[in-house]
């Protein structure tokens, strides 16, 4: 198989994924007893009200030409409005995007970076007291349910720290005078430290024990013991020789691991009230608003397959044997 | 060995049922016991815990968010109901979704990786498309989906985590069952006439079985979690007590707001401990019977430290006198 065709085929096989993903939010959706309009939390709106909605949402076709009409309305990039706010979902979910990316970000970073560290301390000083710190250390951590954790940090450590403990903005800012760009940075990145260190930590643990078990059988290949018959040092028979290797089977399975990531983050911006992606799902399920619900879940479908495809492509680029 | 040609002649002794047990490969290492250990206890209380409560766990026996006393050893949570009690209640109910669920799961992907793994060709082909799309679509977000779409209760959780859940293990099975399909005896069998179901049912199955009861427990920590999670959203079963419902009542009872630890540690502290023990059974088991791990002895995974050559019952079949 060519370079090219291998390329060729995951990128296939993450379209073909798209499409699934779109069915299955579409059959998901749609298989309800009632429908989405009388789930809906209303006690205003009126039988006619419900009528008209039915019609705007073309629930009143055939299901073949429903879906129709739902993978249309998806090539135009409309994903149908809120029911409750009557706003685009695209517009209701920009700016929880824009809220969530960031802390994500820090958190992701966090734990990839100390998980690295710890798991490849864990793997080299194999049978040690570091090792079983690192290695219990890692079992607790993926082992706590991410919204628990969360609480904890409200209950122990936001009051040590100072630090906020719900929302993303001071409410007090801005009302006296104009903030400067910094204190408004600032206030941004305090509020986001809680949320992004409970999911960084929750993940830390798993990155901790998939790096130490790759690293165990990375450090038991030939050509690091011909590293270190050439009188390399431990330094560089780990880092260059070991971890680079290593990371392959890491990159796959963090990017498997991406599920987990949007699962927890859920449940952790809703501890901290976050209003982020998360949040905004928590909020479509509380008020039975399926349209946000359904494109909030398409979304985060849809990143999933990407990070795969991308974890994918990195993956060939990094290892040329992935082919053969 | 000093014995004289005679004895060699003798069969070795059977070994009884409990030395065959005290060598099991899986069983020997210390980490699967240790993590049984902690899973019987839970599992124990879990079956007899809410037999010997008192009375009714929710009844309210003192006042709001009580800190831990002989009286009330957990203190009290939200509603004045003794944490204790709750936990024991707790303890059943998670439990049950947990083992609930990974059965699902087991029969679902162990019925999808035999398939796929016997038949091979264009069923194998269909079969794992199907689980690779299942792969991708992120798990959380799809049960809160199903979760809130679908209704509250004990036997939907159940239902929608073993139906999401059962991916890896079809995988597993799978990759099991297309080694077991070409052993000998398997072929000799075919060729004496068994039918396939007969063939999958009584030769080959019984070969998957013990990777699949590991993979089982592994599931039983990921729906345990899983129910954390869907419960914590408000989607749980509003008429049961588990552990995930604990974790939500002390958030939504602001047992934050009144420092009450206790409502708030021993939960998560419950999960995590039936989480922990799971991946350490179940890590072990899969790691003594995972045919890949242990064909790897060339290169892979020199690290690990290999007990000695059993003698047990499968080593008796290599002694030759």
């Amino acid at each position: 198989m060519t370079r090219l065709d291998f390329v060729a085929k995951r990128i296939a096989f993450a379209l073909v994924t798209v499409f699934v993903a779109i069915t299955l939010n579409f059959v998901l959706f749609r298989s309800l007893s009632g429908d989405a309009v009388s789930a809906l939390r209303c006690r205003q709106c009126t039988a006619q009200f419900k009528a008209y909605e039915r019609k705007q949402l073309g629930l009143d076709k055939s299901k073949w030409e429903q879906y129709w009409l739902y993978l249309g309305d998806l090539a135009h990039g409309n994903l149908g409005s809120s029911l409750r706010t009557e706003k685009r979902v695209t517009t209701e979910l920009w700016d929880p995007i824009k809220n969530t990316l960031p802390m994500i970000a820090l958190g992701t970073v966090f734990a990839i970076v100390l998980g690295t560290m710890v798991g490849v301390v864990s793997a080299w000083r194999r049978g040690t007291a570091a090792d079983k710190a690192g290695l219990w250390s890692g079992l607790c951590f993926y082992a706590m349910p991410p919204q628990w954790l969360g609480l904890l940090m409200v209950l122990f450590v936001a009051g040590a720290l100072g630090l906020p403990t719900s929302g993303i903005k001071d409410p007090t800012l801005g009302i006296l005078s104009e903030p400067s760009t910094w204190t408004v940075f600032v206030d941004r990145l305090r509020h986001m430290v809680l949320p992004a260190l409970t999911i960084g930590l929750v993940l830390y643990g798993e990155y901790a024990l998939i790096v130490r078990s790759a690293m165990l059988e990375t450090l038991g290949e030939d050509y690091v013991l011909t590293a270190r018959a050439k009188g390399l040092s431990s330094w560089a028979v780990v880092w260059r020789h070991g971890l680079r290797n290593a990371m392959l089977p890491v990159i796959t399975l963090v990017a498997l691991s991406l599920g987990f990531i949007i699962g927890g983050f859920i449940t952790i911006e809703y501890v901290f009230s976050y209003p982020g992606i998360g949040l905004a799902v928590v909020e479509a399920i509380d008020q039975r608003d399926y349209p946000i619900l359904q494109g909030a879940f398409l979304l985060l479908t849809l990143s999933v397959i990407l990070f795969n495809l991308i974890a994918d492509l990195l993956y060939f680029k990094l290892d040329p044997r992935v082919t053969s | 060995m000093s014995a004289g040609a005679a004895e060699a002649l003798v069969a070795p002794p059977v070994p009884s049922r409990w030395t065959r047990f005290r060598r099991n490969r899986v069983l020997a290492s210390r980490q699967a016991q240790v993590g049984l250990v902690i899973l019987g206890l839970f599992v124990l209380t879990g079956i007899f815990g809410p037999l010997a409560l008192p009375h009714d766990p929710q009844e309210k026996v003192g006042p709001v968010f009580q800190s831990p006393s002989w009286a009330h050893l957990f203190g009290t949570d939200g509603g004045g109901a003794d944490m204790f009690f709750l936990m024991i209640q707790g303890a059943s109910v998670s439990l049950l979704v947990g083992f609930a669920a990974a059965a699902v799961s087991a029969v679902i992907g162990g019925t999808v990786g035999l398939l796929a793994g016997f038949f091979g060709g264009k069923t194998d082909i269909a079969l794992m498309r199907l689980t690779d799309y299942f792969l991708v679509i992120p798990d959380i977000p799809l049960m809160i989906v199903v979760a809130a779409l679908f209704g509250r209760s004990l036997t939907n959780i159940i239902l929608i985590i073993g139906a999401i859940y059962w991916t890896s293990t079809a995988r597993l099975i799978r990759a099991q069952t297309k080694t077991v399909r070409e052993r000998v005896y398997v072929r000799r069998v075919r060729a004496l006439g068994a039918g396939n179901f007969r063939l999958i049912t009584r030769h080959v199955l019984p070969q998957v079985m013990p990777l699949l009861i590991a993979n089982t427990i592994l599931l039983i920590a990921y729906a345990i979690f899983a129910e954390t999670f869907i419960t914590f959203l408000g989607l749980g079963d509003p008429s049961r007590i588990s552990w995930g419902r604990l974790i939500e009542n002390a958030f939504t009872d602001d047992a934050i707001l009144n420092n009450a630890w206790w409502a708030i540690v021993p939960p998560g502290l419950g999960v995590m401990a039936v989480v922990v023990a799971c991946t350490m059974t179940g890590q072990a088991m899969e790691d003594a019977l995972n045919p890949r791990l242990r064909a790897g002895h060339l290169s892979v995974r020199r690290f690990r430290i290999r007990r000695p050559p059993l003698t047990g019952v499968e080593g008796t079949a290599k002694v030759e006198p």
